[in-house]
């Protein structure tokens, strides 16, 4: 590599030493957890927001409108109007509902979908924390917001909201077999769980480009299977707002609701950064094998522009779905998971395995 | 074997039908189709109703502050809502003959359904729609019109050559 | 009497699992509740409870003339206007024995069929968000827009337009309108392909729809089911062609028939029917006679004889029927509709019965309910 890309760790590392030389260590580690609490909560809500806004511009494009265009140009504030009327609405309090868990599910979902986000590399040397399973890690903590949507569903003495739970339940379990095993495929390519080693190895090609076919597949599953697991449409039936109003989330307004509503679309790019982690390399620029002036001048582009335009892209994918394909019924979902994805994902992993075995791949 | 042949054609199947579906939106996406919702009140200034649009049951005045109505409650009898009330006067003509006239011409705009039979059924043309359609007020009592100006009166009838 | 006939009978237990999908429910299009009682995901059974929006059309009718009666019909079945103006229009011009001029009866099969059209525009729209897939609902809408202008056009209201009465029409239709329907035809027929794509075509839909909620030939004739539902389970029952009125004899148009009785068809029949529908269209604007004649001669004031009047229809959902008791007053003695979707819901616990809460939508928007004509 000719050009050097540039590292963020040249500037946490600055910052670091300051707070220690300033302060006692204690206090320094302190100070750096409250600083990188601060950025990803800001982060996080105006991700949500931004996420909303694109949603809803994608899709009036897509349907011949023009989409949000009121608030602020092009309606860039719309979402933050949209934000400031959720604030300031009543919290309707549901007679005969499980109060306290009532109130806990929207903070179990929104947790979850935050301790996800610790641990993706943003751009070189950009990871609040760098775990050596961490893979294992995000999976594990995404997983958790279903539990959530389980308490919602349970607590808030609807039909329609037990229903959507109990869907969304079914759902989450099978789905996430599809998700581990897919993710599996490349961590046999890998052998490593870390996810800045996962970038680092594919510094000379994108496993979607280095591990042939089997790679691609595992990449569609995986996209198929998250798309599941974040309760999007075509697997909206959590939701599933033509047939059970608005599903878990019947019973819950104003804020509560916008917690929801973010996590979803926090969750949506969560699915969508792993997804770019593993399959297109994260913030690595695209390189291809020994070609020295290719690769330098795709070294210009800043790395956290390639790990953001790799996650929009497959953001954009999974909006397109959303916007096109009707919503599946809750058995047709359970027939794809168990009698399609996961027996060809298996056979896929074994196929991948085998190459891995004989050294196959670039 | 032939249940796995037909296992991967019914997978092939499925997503070829499903890009087919998404090559339409996706077509949408890169070339965006013609925007049929209408820019409301922005183009408040260009926004043309057609020529028979059915606003409301309006009486042209002319510039005399004269209108055709001569209070036969015709249309007020073939209204279906009872949205048209009809009152009338006596008014001496020239030879001093006491005739009927239009008082007050009562149109009350929340009861109509623009069925346009008083329109159809008027003898001497004296209403017609207007494409006024901004009706919304905040009080229901300002959508009774009374449609003859004040001071109005009966346009002379042209001696018929 | 087929044997699933018989056994629609409702057993509640304290004990059922029941949830009201209405009358405030976005699938329901309107104010119809449904008791829905479920075993996990599955229906037990559904009973339809109506009557959310009765507005007493039939007793009204009979405070008025037969002239102020058209502006009721509109707003039975909000979606086929023209029809049901021209049930009424038929039954006091057989009546009384006036033949309306050629023109007028041309006239009023393209706004038969532009109507047609453009019903089935929202229910495609409609069903499609039913089953979760909302860009249609869109593309629906954009097409039905051109209809609505050649309505706004001529009449000067998009969806209410109490244009045809009895003796023809209110008055002449807009000089573009020829040209209108010509561009619109030739607009849609590059558009319906995309339909086929976005949805027909679709798998998901196809699995959602295929073999869901069968309505057997014998269902549809004890239950009375007409119109592309109907049809949709192989009974003939188009009344343009077993009864022809207007210009419908002279005609050439297929009876679209389709003998699964699943949602699939039932979705396919009313595909089919646009096709049609523009088919009849280039037809009656190649035939139309010119002129500018649009009304026969009437007296101003309609009676009709002491007797009994029946006049039938095809709506875009079924058969229209009008019933009239007169005892040779202007006003009617008693004004009967037997409206299509009446007949089609009450079909709902027969279909929807052991399936999913989400095929019961599929069903319920392949029957394409208007409420509003349920209650009247």
């Amino acid at each position: 590599m000719i050009l050097e890309i540039y590292s963020f760790s040249s500037l946490t590392e600055a910052i670091d030493t300051a707070l220690n030389n300033s302060m006692a260590p204690w206090l320094a580690t302190l100070t750096e957890l409250v600083i990188i609490g601060i950025v990803f909560l800001s982060f996080y809500a105006l991700l949500g927001l931004f996420l909303v806004y694109l949603e809803r511009k994608v899709c009036a494009v897509m349907q011949n409108r023009i989409g949000p265009n009121r608030v602020g140009k092009w309606g860039l504030l719309q979402t933050i109007a949209d934000l400031i009327k959720l604030l300031m609405k009543e919290l309707i309090p549901i007679k005969n509902a499980d109060q306290f868990l009532f109130n806990l599910a929207p903070y179990i979902v929104i947790a979850a979908s935050f301790m996800a986000m610790a641990a993706l590399p943003f751009a070189k040397g950009l990871q609040a924390i760098d775990l050596n399973v961490g893979l294992f890690y995000i999976m594990a903590v995404s997983s958790l917001g279903v539990v959530g949507i389980l308490i919602a569903g349970w607590s808030s003495n609807s039909k329609y909201s037990l229903v959507g739970a109990m869907r969304s339940g079914a759902q989450i379990i099978s789905y996430e077999l599809s998700v581990g095993l897919s993710l599996l495929s490349i961590v046999i390519f890998t052998g490593s769980l870390q996810l800045s080693d996962i970038v680092a190895s594919q510094a000379d090609g994108w496993w979607i480009f280095k591990g042939h076919i089997p790679a691609f597949f595992a990449f569609v599953i995986y996209l198929v299977a998250g798309t599941a697991e974040i309760n999007r449409g075509p697997f909206d039936l959590a939701e599933a707002e033509s047939e059970l109003t608005a599903g878990f989330h019947t019973e819950y307004s104003g804020i509560k609701f916008a917690f929801f509503f973010l996590a979803e679309y926090i969750n949506m790019f969560i699915v969508a950064a792993v997804a770019a982690t593993v399959f297109f390399g994260g913030w690595m620029p695209l390189h291809i094998g020994n070609w020295q002036g290719f690769n330098a001048v795709m070294d210009y582009i800043p790395s956290i522009i390639w790990f953001f335009g790799k996650t929009f892209f497959i953001i954009y994918l999974i909006m397109w779905f959303k916007w096109t394909f009707p919503r599946l019924r809750i058995d047709q979902l359970l027939t794809l998971e168990w009698k399609y994805l996961l027996p060809l994902n298996l056979i896929n992993t074994v196929i991948i395995a085998f190459i891995v075995l004989m050294g196959w791949y670039f | 074997m032939n249940s796995i042949v037909k296992y991967f054609s019914e997978i092939f199947g499925g997503v070829r039908s499903l890009l087919t579906g998404m090559s339409v939106t996706g077509k949408y996406f890169i070339s965006p189709g013609e925007i049929v919702t209408e820019q409301y009140p922005e183009n408040r200034a260009t926004l043309k109703m057609t020529d028979r649009f059915k606003g409301e049951v309006t009486m042209p005045h002319d510039e005399n502050n004269q209108h055709q109505c001569t209070g036969c409650g015709i249309c007020e009898v073939n209204c279906p809502n009872g949205a048209i009330e009809i009152i009338t006067k006596k008014v001496p003509n020239e030879s001093g003959k006491l005739v009927r006239a239009i008082d007050k011409h009562i149109y009350h705009l929340s009861m109509c359904t623009f069925c346009e039979l008083c329109i159809k059924t008027c003898p001497s043309d004296a209403i017609t729609w207007g494409h006024d359609f901004e009706h919304a007020v905040f009080d229901r009592t300002k959508l009774t019109k009374v449609l003859n100006k004040p001071g109005s009166s009966l346009k002379k009838k042209e001696a018929k050559s | 009497m087929s044997k699933d006939v018989v056994t629609n009978i409702i057993l509640r237990d304290d004990e059922d699992y029941i949830i009201n999908m209405g009358p405030q429910h976005p699938s329901t299009h309107g104010v119809l509740r449904l008791e829905v009682c479920l075993n996990g995901e599955t229906v037990k059974y559904v009973v339809p409870h109506i009557g959310y929006i009765h507005r007493g059309i039939e007793k009204m009718c009979e405070y008025d003339t037969y002239k102020q009666i058209i502006h009721l019909t509109d707003r039975m079945d909000y979606l086929s206007a023209h029809m049901n103006n021209e049930a009424v229009s038929l039954l006091v011009e057989n009546a009384l024995g006036i033949e309306v001029p050629e023109r007028v009866k041309y006239i009023r099969a393209a706004l038969n069929e532009l109507n047609r059209i453009a019903s089935h525009h929202l229910w495609w729209s409609a069903f499609g968000m039913d089953l979760g897939a909302l860009t249609t609902f869109f593309y629906g809408l954009r097409d039905r827009e051109k209809i609505l202008d050649i309505f706004d056009e001529s009449f000067g209201s998009r969806l209410l337009h109490s244009f045809v009465t009895p003796g023809g029409l209110m008055h002449d239709v807009h000089p573009n309108f020829r040209k209108n329907i010509m561009e619109f035809v030739k607009y849609f027929r590059k558009k319906l392909p995309e339909y086929k794509k976005l949805l027909t075509d679709n798998i998901i839909f196809q699995n959602r729809t295929k073999g869901i909620g069968v309505m057997t030939k014998e269902t549809a004739i004890a239950f009375g089911v007409t119109g592309p539902s109907g049809r949709g389970s192989g009974f003939s029952c188009d009344v343009r062609k077993i009864a022809p009125y207007g210009i419908y004899d002279q005609l050439e148009f297929n009876e679209v028939l389709y003998t699964n009785g699943d949602s699939f068809d039932r979705y396919m029949v009313r595909m089919d029917e646009m096709v049609e529908s523009m088919n009849l269209l280039e037809q009656i604007v190649d035939k139309m006679p010119e002129g500018t004649e649009f009304t026969a001669k009437m007296k101003p004031i309609v009676k009709l004889p002491e007797g009994e009047y029946f006049q039938r229809v095809e709506t875009a959902r079924g058969e229209l029927d009008v019933f009239v008791v007169s005892d040779g007053k202007k006003h009617p003695y008693r004004m009967r509709f037997r409206s299509p979707n009446f007949s089609n819901m009450f079909t709902l616990n027969i279909l929807g019965r052991g399936l999913k809460i989400a095929d019961l939508v599929a069903i319920s928007g392949s029957l394409d309910l208007v409420i509003p004509d349920i209650d009247r």
